[in-house]
């Protein structure tokens, strides 16, 4: 991925529709053109690209900033704890269906550390497929997060939430490297955002 | 006993396992008190459910070309369920479709008439 300094550079004018055209999605769209076919062929390649091109300007979407350092070690330890999460959730929520009281739920604001887009991103899926929380609101302005939290029968549950999200968070910048951003927490996101406009 | 025999009864636990908890799932849904709660029942024990089951049929199958395609199911299943489930729980909260006596602490409500959230792409 290339980086762009964001403080400094103002992106260029262009058209939205040529941006569109990234080569990583059009590879993607590709692959999984010929994957559903089942049958690497020529056809089947140019035809992909085809679709491809025509999906990305059909339904264009803005390049995520982002600068990836992928670090393998952190990456592991993310998605093996990811996968026992998954399972452990699964189960619970399962048990909790069973379990004849109802359940007492709580929504939260979790403020993340980090001022990217993609870390947000992956954050806010993962933490709806792990124990107890599905993502109500985002803001993106802020990087805040709400979650609701099923099965917290007092203050301190929900609290804990708050912070196993924050240590996911962790988990996801060291898988992906993205250290820098927490140097610059709120304060300094919302100028960067400010002065961009 | 053969490998074969091997996979196919793991396939076969799998696939029990699988239909297990998309079963939980379904009473979760019926048995949680609001909308919210019920989403956490929607993603989580039907996604790993669907997870297993596709396991089950990967390891019956035994065909590359088709481990392919089983693979892709996961990958959007991971990638799609938490986006429906955010929408549904976003639009929920909007059109006041929450029992407000189910929660202990709730940060959202106090500040979502305030909030103004900047619009536009980066």
């Amino acid at each position: 991925m290339s980086t762009v300094d964001e403080t400094t550079q103002a992106p260029p004018p262009r058209r939205s529709r040529y941006r569109a055209l990234q080569p990583a999605n059009l590879a993607w769209l590709t692959v999984l053109w010929v994957a559903l076919w089942g049958d690497l062929s020529v056809g089947n390649v140019v035809s992909g690209l085809l679709v491809a091109v025509a999906v990305c300007l059909v339904f264009p979407l803005p390049a995520v900033r982002m600068q990836l350092r992928l670090r393998p070690l952190a990456l592991t330890r993310l998605t093996l704890k990811f996968f026992v999460d998954v399972v452990v959730s699964s189960v619970q929520v399962a048990l909790l269906a069973l379990r004849p009281r109802t359940v007492r739920n709580s929504v939260i604001e979790v403020n993340l550390r980090s001022d990217s887009d993609f870390v947000l991103t992956v954050v806010a899926e993962m933490t709806s497929l792990v124990p107890g929380s599905i993502v109500v609101e985002v803001r993106r302005s802020s990087h805040t997060l709400f979650l609701h939290v099923l099965d917290t029968d007092d203050l301190r549950a929900a609290e804990s939430m708050r912070e196993r999200t924050l240590e996911l968070e962790q988990r996801v910048v060291a898988a992906f490297g993205a250290e820098h951003t927490l140097a610059h927490r709120r304060t300094g996101s919302v100028s960067a955002e400010e002065e961009r406009r | 006993m053969s490998w074969t025999d091997v996979l196919d009864v793991a396939a076969a636990a799998c696939l029990l396992a699988g239909c297990l908890l998309s079963l939980l799932a379904a009473l979760g849904m019926i048995r949680f008190p609001d909308l919210l709660s019920r989403m956490h029942a929607a993603t989580k024990p039907q996604v790993l459910g669907l997870v297993l089951v596709l396991v089950g049929l990967g390891l019956r199958l035994r065909d590359e070309r088709t481990l392919g395609l089983l693979l892709l199911v996961v990958l959007f299943q991971f990638s799609t369920a938490p986006i429906a489930s955010h929408m549904a729980g976003r639009a929920a909260f909007r059109a006041g479709q929450v029992d407000h006596d189910l929660l202990v602490t709730d940060e959202l409500s106090e500040t979502l008439e305030s909030h103004e959230e900047p619009r536009g792409a980066p």
